[in-house]
């Protein structure tokens, strides 16, 4: 008992030992980065020649969108290591993650569909990427939802953990089935956001510094989220046990 | 300062407002629970320890 | 292996089990779409093939929480765990009852009420081989949601929201069978997607459903 106790709190612990001096930076790094990213996008660049001032919209769209899949790619990877390691912190990164990434998924869509609006002439078109974004978020959904209905850390963290590496597969299938589902129709899109070659030094070095921001943010976003998930899941542990005391 | 957005000018402002709201408010809502589960982590274990 | 299945399939058809259910509801919803989009056949037509998948695959859905969940109330999933069959056994067996008794009458029922839908003489031969090659990874996938939820009490809502997105590939390519065979189009890079995807959830996922359901017994 004693030795599984030590085990319960001594890697949690040495994470918050440690992220509470890494803390700091990161949140400072994302601050310094979002906000000088962000302002030279939006004050300092020319406007696109086709898109007009529209292309101010790649500064949240594109790292939004980036850090929707690779949110989900970290909490594949962290649960995986609570399969096979058994970390608790594993877990609970991945529970941490889950929120912000479902927030980016957002801002990616929405941004998409209000530059979508001036540029395709509609909010939403069925466009594979588009698509695929909302299936994404629907996986992010029901991956929270399931974190929130189960009572017991453990199973939660299991069942969660299988859920992503099936979802994984799923949302990568999906990927494809809705690449082949709408093929041909959006082909013709001249204007692509995402497409490196289309986008110019002028609007691709501030677009790095505001990629570079929102992968502060996330990593900031996630230690702190993770740290309350571990002071909570002690405080659970703490009440359970005083509980059976008494 | 304000730079001149021409007839795109919502799509852009709506844009970047949506999305610095929705960062802000997922700032805050963690900020909070953090700080929140912190003190009440203190406060339970103030209390397991004055118990024994 | 075969008893738990026979046992599983006489509970199913008995008043209760949710045999009936699926059935009617795949018809209610048949029949509720001219309702929406109005009588016009040629509309019809051309939305038939997806309006018959989408029901198939909602009806399949209705029936998801029966799998499990009675079992799990009684206690004879306990029972079943702790019997000399493996756990993978016991939910492709589960998946497979599922199918026998909800996909099944499904792909049976589904000419009928693509009649009703003025489906394209073409499409009834390509609608049936779709859902009959698709169902079994609507039974399949869907006993892993049902294995993820067992435990919850109130498991109905979550077990269709993490289900429903893991049923899209199937959706897409099942649907694209239909619609594709209905106006007379070459079929076989879907059919082939369609096969390969039910071949895959059937052979792998049984090995996650039977680790869920460990977890959820523990």
């Amino acid at each position: 008992m004693n030795l599984n106790a030590f085990w319960e709190y001594a890697n949690p612990k040495k994470f918050i030992q440690t992220t509470d001096r890494l803390l700091p930076w990161f949140a400072g790094l994302a601050a310094v980065t979002l906000v000088g990213g962000l302002i030279w996008g939006f004050f300092f660049t020319p406007e696109d020649y086709r898109q007009g001032s529209t292309v101010k919209i790649i500064y949240l769209h594109v790292p939004s969108a980036l850090m929707a899949i690779n949110a989900w790619l970290m909490m594949l990877v962290t649960s995986l290591i609570w399969i096979v390691r058994r970390h608790h912190v594993s877990a609970l990164a991945a529970r941490a993650a889950a929120p912000v990434g479902m927030v980016m998924t957002v801002i990616a869509l929405v941004t998409g569909a209000i530059w979508g609006q001036p540029m395709w002439g509609t909010w939403w078109a069925w466009d594979p990427r588009l698509t695929s974004f909302l299936i994404l978020f629907l996986f992010y959904l029901g991956y929270i939802a399931l974190w929130e209905a189960i009572e017991n850390d453990d199973t939660a963290a299991d069942l969660t953990s299988i859920l992503c590496l099936v979802g994984s597969v799923f949302a990568l299938l999906s990927r494809y089935a809705v690449n082949f589902w709408n093929q041909g129709l959006h082909q013709g899109a001249s204007l692509s956001l995402d497409k490196e070659e289309n986008v110019a030094d002028v609007f691709w070095y501030p677009l790095l510094v505001c990629m570079a921001g929102f992968v502060f943010l996330f990593i900031a976003l996630v230690l702190m989220r993770t740290r309350t998930e571990i002071r909570a899941r002690r405080m659970r542990a703490l009440l359970a046990r005083e509980r059976m005391g008494a | 300062m304000m730079p001149d957005l021409g007839k795109y000018a919502e799509a852009v402002l709506s844009s970047y407002a949506v999305s610095i709201l929705l960062i802000a408010v997922l700032i805050a809502v963690s900020v909070r629970r953090s700080n929140r589960i912190k003190n009440e982590l203190q406060e339970v274990e103030k209390k397991v320890k004055s118990n024994g | 292996m075969i008893a738990l299945l026979l046992r599983d399939i006489r509970l199913a058809m008995r008043a209760g089990g949710g045999f009936g259910l699926g059935l009617s509801f795949f018809l209610i919803v048949v029949v509720l779409v001219p309702f929406g989009v109005g009588p016009q056949s040629a509309l019809l037509t051309v939305i038939a093939p997806g309006i018959l998948w989408l029901g198939a695959l909602l009806a399949c859905l209705l029936s998801l929480d029966r799998i499990l969940a009675l079992d799990w109330e009684d206690g004879s999933l306990d029972l079943l765990a702790t019997s000399p069959l493996p756990m993978e056994g016991i939910v492709s067996v589960k998946a497979l009852a599922h199918w026998l008794t909800t996909g099944l009458p499904l792909v049976a029922a589904a000419p009928v009420l693509g009649l009703l839908l003025n489906l394209s003489e073409a499409g009834y031969k390509w609608l049936i081989i779709s859902l009959f090659l698709g169902t079994p990874a609507l039974s399949v996938i869907g006993t892993f949601g049902a294995a993820l939820t067992v435990g919850l009490k109130r498991g109905g809502l979550l077990l269709s929201l993490l289900v429903l997105p893991l049923y899209v590939p199937t959706l897409i390519f099942g649907a694209e069978v239909a619609r594709r065979g209905a106006e007379g189009f070459d079929v076989t890079t879907p059919l082939l997607m369609l096969a390969g995807i039910t071949c895959g959830t059937i052979a792998l996922l049984p090995f996650a459903s039977a680790a869920v359901l460990r977890v959820n017994l523990r």
